[in-house]
């Protein structure tokens, strides 16, 4: 914990990986706990595709919007290159949960570029509590492979004091009602990695 | 009731409840949701879609001189384009409350520059608050309205992307109806010809005096003391960045920057030992202190490109934190934005590329052409460049690419500033053809109606706007329309009008994948048997396709069945759907 009691958690992904959503749902669970919040991400180019970042910053009395490099105590890994590509964020201390799911980027689909062989390796080497969880099978065993959001928050969520029935209705309240059972499936299994 | 709002969320809030009636913008990032939000939630609320953001400040500056409170909304290069409104607006003053909302974009998520707008509140000499989160955004937009009315002057409320998209808790209040003004003629106040605005600039001078004395008592430009050794002045996110670099120092928060409240800055300047100015981009409040004599560090240690952050403001303060500089993680394949699978702009540069053409470019999706592997665009300056610098281009370059000269912008870019240069290219004769890549949508800043689409901001049927009718009527004799992921006939469209002598226009008509999901189609195979590793389909960049073992390959998840690769496969070797027996 750092000297300003707050908590920071950084999501680290691709476009379309419903890391917008998930910081949403995460940011309404602390507001209901009674805590000053604030998130930050940025619109714009990020839905074509590109690198995804947002901040989730709560405690007590938060200032900056941004969580400042080395500080994150959690980071939520979308994708294995933008895991590796942000733990310069994370704590010495801090947790990274991630999910092993690669998405090539255009400079690696168009031949410019190699996708590394060795992330894994790395993200180990540069985190002293590195979770790592293939989101993605989970996502698709829980009925969507849309969920890979909501499972990654479950494994979150077992590091963070907020009750399971609080997490429920976070989700409940902002997942599309008929998908809320493969959510909650989804947020169930992440929570047992 | 509190709840969690964005300060582009909060700003639309902030209007509501400071009972605004007419509200008008022209998209751009990071204040389009300003509008959205206002549409969405708060339709006591005119709002509307303007076709540019001069536009946009004139229907508000009008609706505000008919009595009501208004607003406009846009982002920081959009204020360039009303600033010929704004600087005389300035001088007229208002009747009802008038607040210009500017979304600076410190660090260009997604913008062209990154002009520091403060310097426009001093050159048109009109209040400017800075709000530092959600809760601000709101109060400061509500209380604009009162400021306006209270000076007769517009008001700026200069948000920045931080501030735009960063969430955080409000309070939220009820509607309160504005004040009650009536229109009444006043040519003296609202006539600029020189006589009477001679008058006004007295008027502008004496209401300066005015601001300046404001400042001093404005609750919210407040001395926050702490340790007295290290005194920071700052104001926007960039004081939520030095509070959490330095949450023992103390401070000078600004919330009312323009005419800066010299006096509070002195009496604070003489509680401290070291005056430091935190502010981000240029040194908007440093250079009026050090005029005035102060001794105050700030551009000598922080960057003056950028955003800031918590950490950049404390180690250039001198206090690291003792963590390590970012690791060197090597050469890690880049993730740039692209154009999306099935987007139609990348068929339109697959035929600008056979025919060779050298593109002057414009603000859109379609920028993203410039990048590897398209690499099709050789300019983009601002909104509705394209034309103006292509006519200009065409006079001087020499060798074969003075006869292809080829303009790409936008629909809504051209709706927004394209269509003078056209006239403009008619009337001197200019050999370029213009090419509007209408998708349909203004897409970029996620999909917003336009005139060409036929709808309002709130989705109601108006007349659509008729490219080839207004290209003929303006005096374009060569106008053709294509689908442009026809592969043959777009090509043959761009050559034929490339071929033309005189100004020409193609129309590249076909929906944004967003904004028609009925031509999303099932996903295209390969058959690796004919594939020769030509690599031909990847040269078009689409995400959906890579090189696996030398064949291609399509993904399944992304692939929205466009066919563009299949219609460039000289192997034929991509299977579509349903047509695989042919094949």
């Amino acid at each position: 914990m750092k000297e300003n009691g707050n908590t920071d958690i950084l999501l680290a992904g691709v476009g379309g990986q419903g890391i917008v959503l998930s910081s949403s749902i995460l940011a309404n669970i602390c507001l209901a706990a009674g805590y000053d919040i604030k998130q930050s991400e940025v619109h714009g180019m990020a839905q074509r595709g590109g690198s995804v970042t947002s901040h989730v910053r709560f405690g007590k009395k938060v200032s900056s919007p941004t969580i400042a490099q080395g500080e994150a105590d959690y980071m939520l890994g979308f994708e294995l290159l933008e895991s590796l590509r942000w733990t310069d964020f994370l704590a010495p201390d801090g947790v990274a949960i991630i999910n092993t799911q690669k998405i090539d980027p255009i400079t690696v689909s168009s031949g410019a570029m190699e996708y590394p062989d060795d992330l894994k390796e790395r993200i180990q080497a540069r985190c002293k509590q590195p979770v790592l969880m293939d989101a993605f099978t989970i996502a698709q065993e829980a009925g969507s492979v849309r969920a890979v959001n909501i499972a990654l928050l479950g494994a979150l969520s077992k590091y963070l004091d907020f009750p399971l029935e609080v997490w429920e209705e976070g989700i409940r309240n902002r997942v599309p009602p008929k998908t809320f059972e493969t959510n909650w499936k989804a947020f169930s299994t992440g929570r047992e990695q | 009731m509190k709840t969690i709002l964005s300060g582009n969320g909060a700003v639309a809030r902030g209007v509501y409840e400071a009972g605004v009636e007419v509200a008008a913008a022209y998209p751009g990032t990071p204040s389009t949701e300003i509008l959205e939000e206002i549409a969405a939630n708060y339709s006591e609320i005119y709002a509307e879609w303007s076709v540019n953001e001069k536009v946009a400040f004139e229907v508000a500056f009008g609706a505000s001189l008919g009595g009501k409170r208004a607003l406009a909304t846009m982002k920081h290069v959009g204020v360039n384009v009303a600033s010929d409104a704004l600087m005389t607006a300035a001088y007229t003053g208002v009747n009802g409350g008038m607040v210009l909302v500017s979304a600076d974009d410190p660090g260009m998520h997604s913008s062209q520059n990154e002009q520091d707008n403060r310097y426009f509140a001093r050159m048109a000499k009109i209040p400017m608050l800075e709000p530092s989160d959600s809760q601000e955004s709101k109060d400061f937009a509500a209380l604009g309205f009162e400021l306006s009315e209270r000076f007769d002057t517009p008001v700026m409320l200069r948000m920045t992307t931080r501030i735009c998209h960063g969430r955080s808790i409000v309070e939220l209040g009820e509607r309160k109806a504005g004040p009650e003004f009536t229109y009444e003629k006043n040519p003296q106040k609202y006539v600029m010809i020189p006589a009477y605005a001679r008058m006004r600039h007295e008027v502008v001078e004496k209401r300066r005096l005015k601001l300046e004395a404001f400042a001093e008592e404005f609750p919210g430009n407040r001395i926050e003391m702490g340790d007295p050794s290290i005194g920071i002045i700052s104001s926007g996110v960039a004081y939520q960045y030095a509070r959490e670099a330095f949450p023992e120092a103390s401070f000078l928060k600004l919330g009312f920057s323009n005419p800066l409240p010299m006096r509070l800055i002195r009496d604070f300047a003489g509680k401290v030992e070291r005056l430091y100015v935190v502010e981000e981009l240029e040194p908007f409040i440093e250079e009026q202190l050090r005029a005035d004599g102060l001794e105050v560090h700030g551009k000598d240690l922080l960057p003056r490109t950028g955003e800031l952050s918590p950490e950049i403001v404390r180690q250039s303060l001198g206090k690291g934190n003792g963590k390590p500089a970012a690791a060197d993680l090597g050469d890690l394949p880049r993730r740039p934005p692209v154009l999306c699978p099935g987007c139609p702009h990348r068929g339109l540069f697959h035929a600008l590329k056979k025919a060779r053409a050298t593109v002057t470019g414009d603000i859109g999706c379609y920028t993203l052409s410039a990048l590897p592997p398209l690499q099709m665009m050789d300019t983009c300056v601002c909104m509705g460049a394209s034309i103006g610098v292509a006519q200009g281009l065409v006079r001087t370059i020499e060798g074969r690419q003075k006869d292809r000269i080829v303009a790409v912008l936008g629909d809504s870019t051209f709706i927004h500033s394209g269509i003078p240069s056209l006239v403009n290219a008619v009337y001197n004769k200019a050999n370029i053809t213009v090419v509007i890549a209408d998708n349909r949508t203004t897409a970029m800043t996620g999909q917003q109606e336009n005139p060409g689409t036929g709808q309002t901001l709130q989705g109601e049927a108006v007349p659509q706007l008729d490219f080839e009718g207004l290209s003929r009527s303006i005096g374009v004799s060569h106008v053709a329309t294509v689908d442009p992921l026809e592969v043959e006939a777009c090509e043959k469209v761009i050559r034929e009008a490339v071929a033309h002598q005189g100004p020409s226009v193609v129309i590249a008509r076909r929906a944004c994948i967003f904004v028609d999901r009925d031509q999303w189609q099932a996903p295209l195979t390969v058959d690796s048997a004919e594939c020769d590793n030509c690599k031909r389909c990847i040269r078009i960049g689409c995400p959906a396709i890579s090189m696996e073992d030398d064949t291609a390959h399509v993904d399944q998840n992304l692939c929205l069945g466009c066919e563009l690769c299949a219609d460039i496969c000289p192997q034929d070797a991509f299977l579509i759907p349903g047509e695989k027996e042919k094949a």
